[in-house]
């Protein structure tokens, strides 16, 4: 019995959520009395690599072989698969990410493995093995009881504490034949956003709604993200309406986040809104409406127009940065 | 080639729920049921593709599984356009229960295209597309944001994270969807739900298979402590709270 975390990297490079999973794993490892597995896939460096050993896991296997460098869901699947196997995996985590959501439910069937996905917590109960996860859409959470052998267990981005700990981790290198007729998935082009904060990566996101009027008063909304290190997020309605791209777009036919702050400069709060912020630890909140329903989800509330207290709220993190 | 639209019976997004049963069941009375809105834009996107005659696109079918009392929905996607539909006649328990039925459609029918929401609104697995693909053995696409159909080959947009990428994949594939495939839902018009009153839908029994999952209870959030307003008039009074008492930043 094991459990085994993938860890994915991103050009060689892990980033916080790697080290959310594997602090996450190791803790289900102790729950269950066994050890923790680190499964990377790809070219990835030793001294890279080492750093997943910093949160408690027990071993770190280091697959490497021509044709990963392509996501393609079956060939990947058949890889986690067989060191789920190889390594008698009771437990496998990956994260509730594009990727994660790619391959855990292809995992699920060739393990015949159940899955609780998008899940923020420990497992609530062991023996039956209950995890407690998000349910419409936030509006109501899931006691999810797993009944197979095996259990495979998404976990939401920024929603659980990195635990440093290091446990001497083994390394394991292990060349994988991979059968490339098998790759059905060829890239065609890839564009990459650069230099900008990642919405699902940021500890802070700066949002606006409707109550921005217009697509021209965002430079303060951009200052205010630059200022905090956060990243850039709006309402449904503005993306729609192409003020803003879509990648920017939360809630919940969105993207789902966890910051620790979320500031909503112009947002009503609509139930659907809601669904896509409702985990975040701090909500600030500040719209004209004083019924408005965001001010029921935020900790902090202004009620005014959010385009005339934004220069002012720039110039007040001005002074305490020192800027 | 033929799409599948795999479609989820949900409640309407603005649902505030309610748990009956020791919060064991779902409380359904008044609830409004709507196509799960990943699926509806999937279902906009292959009618689309249709419409388009160099596409090739011959039908676009819906597959739901569930019981009677979801046919209103069902005759909803026949409304916005679908040819045909095949409603598995079951509770569908769980995201393996459901996929392993959507499968045995897939086989008898041999369709090329496979669209699925990337989640239902309500129990948010992310589960039943990829499963499906397993379960079919093919290749799977997920975070779908945009397809076409070029040569015959299916050239999808997929989202990740930092970026989007552009890929190409032989049918039978199945594409697992989010938002961005289509602009809007695409809406039934009156001709649409006259037609929709007509056009086929086979009922199938379902093939016998354990769920791998099942919800114990649900809990309703927590509300959170009231909020703390701050005058409109010195907003520098909220930045030095975000910095003194909850220190984030």
């Amino acid at each position: 019995m094991s459990v085994l975390v993938y860890t994915e990297n991103w050009d060689g490079k892990f980033k916080k959520l790697s080290f959310e999973l594997v602090s996450y794993a190791s803790k289900v490892a102790e729950m269950l009395n066994t050890t923790a597995t680190a499964l990377s896939i790809g070219n990835v460096d030793t001294a890279e690599l080492a750093k997943l050993g910093n949160y408690g896991v027990n071993k770190i296997i280091n697959a490497t072989g021509e044709g990963l460098d392509v996501l393609d869901n079956q060939t990947y699947t058949r890889v986690i698969a067989d060191f789920a196997t190889k390594e008698q995996a009771s437990v496998v985590i990956l994260s509730n990410n594009n990727t994660g959501k790619a391959l855990a439910p292809r995992l699920s069937v060739k393990l015949k493995a159940g899955i609780g996905a998008g899940v923020n917590v420990l497992p609530v109960s062991l023996k039956p093995f209950i995890v407690y996860k998000r349910s419409y859409s936030g509006n109501a959470f899931a006691h999810l009881q797993i009944n197979t052998d095996v259990k495979i267990i998404t976990l939401a981005q920024n929603s659980f504490e990195l635990i440093e700990k290091n446990s001497g981790a083994a390394m394991e290198n292990s060349s994988v034949q991979v059968d490339k007729s098998g790759i059905r998935t060829q890239v065609k082009d890839l564009q990459k956003q650069t230099g900008k904060i990642l919405l699902t990566d940021a500890d802070i996101v700066v949002s606006g709604g409707r109550g921005m009027k217009s697509p021209d008063n965002w430079g303060p909304l951009v200052e205010l993200a630059d200022l905090l290190g956060a990243a850039t997020a709006c309402s449904r309605p503005v993306s729609d309406e192409g003020w803003r791209g879509h990648e920017e777009h939360t809630g919940q036919t969105g993207k789902i986040i966890a910051p620790n702050l979320y500031i909503a400069l112009g947002i009503s709060g609509a139930t659907q809104h809601l669904a896509g912020i409702s985990s975040s630890k701090y909500i600030v909140a500040i719209n004209t409406d004083k019924d408005a329903p965001i001010f029921e989800a935020a900790q902090y509330g202004i009620v005014g127009d959010a385009q005339k207290i934004l220069p002012k709220l720039v110039e007040a993190v001005k002074e305490i940065k020192g800027r | 080639m033929k799409i599948l639209v795999c479609i989820s019976n949900v409640p309407d997004t603005t649902t505030k729920v309610k748990f009956i049963e020791d919060f064991k069941k779902l409380d359904v009375s008044g609830i409004q049921w709507v196509i799960n809105p990943w699926d509806e834009l999937s279902l906009t996107r292959a009618l689309e593709l249709k419409d388009d005659s160099s596409t090739g696109i011959k039908s676009v079918t819906v597959a739901h599984v569930g019981p009677a009392s979801s046919e209103p929905t069902i005759r909803k996607a026949l409304a916005i356009g679908a040819d045909d539909a095949i409603r598995v006649n079951a509770e569908p328990s769980d995201a393996y229960y459901v996929a392993v039925q959507l499968a045995e459609v897939v086989k008898a029918e041999k369709f090329d295209i496979i669209l699925c929401g990337i989640e239902s609104s309500d129990h948010n697995g992310s589960a039943v597309g990829g499963m499906l693909s397993e379960l079919l053995d093919c290749p799977s696409v997920s975070a779908v944001s945009g397809l076409k159909i070029e040569n015959g080959l299916v050239v999808i947009n997929r989202e990740i994270d930092g970026g989007r990428e552009t890929v190409q994949v032989p049918v039978p594939v199945v594409a697992i969807v989010q938002k961005g495939i289509a602009k809007e839902p695409r809406i039934a018009a009156m001709r649409g739900i006259m037609m929709a009153r007509t056009k086929p839908v086979k009922v199938i029994e379902p093939v016998t298979v354990s769920a791998f999952t099942e919800v114990v209870k649900y809990e309703l959030p927590k509300p959170r402590a009231a909020c703390h307003f701050v005058d409109a008039e010195n907003p520098k009074q909220l930045i030095a709270l975000l910095q003194n008492e909850a220190k984030l930043i």
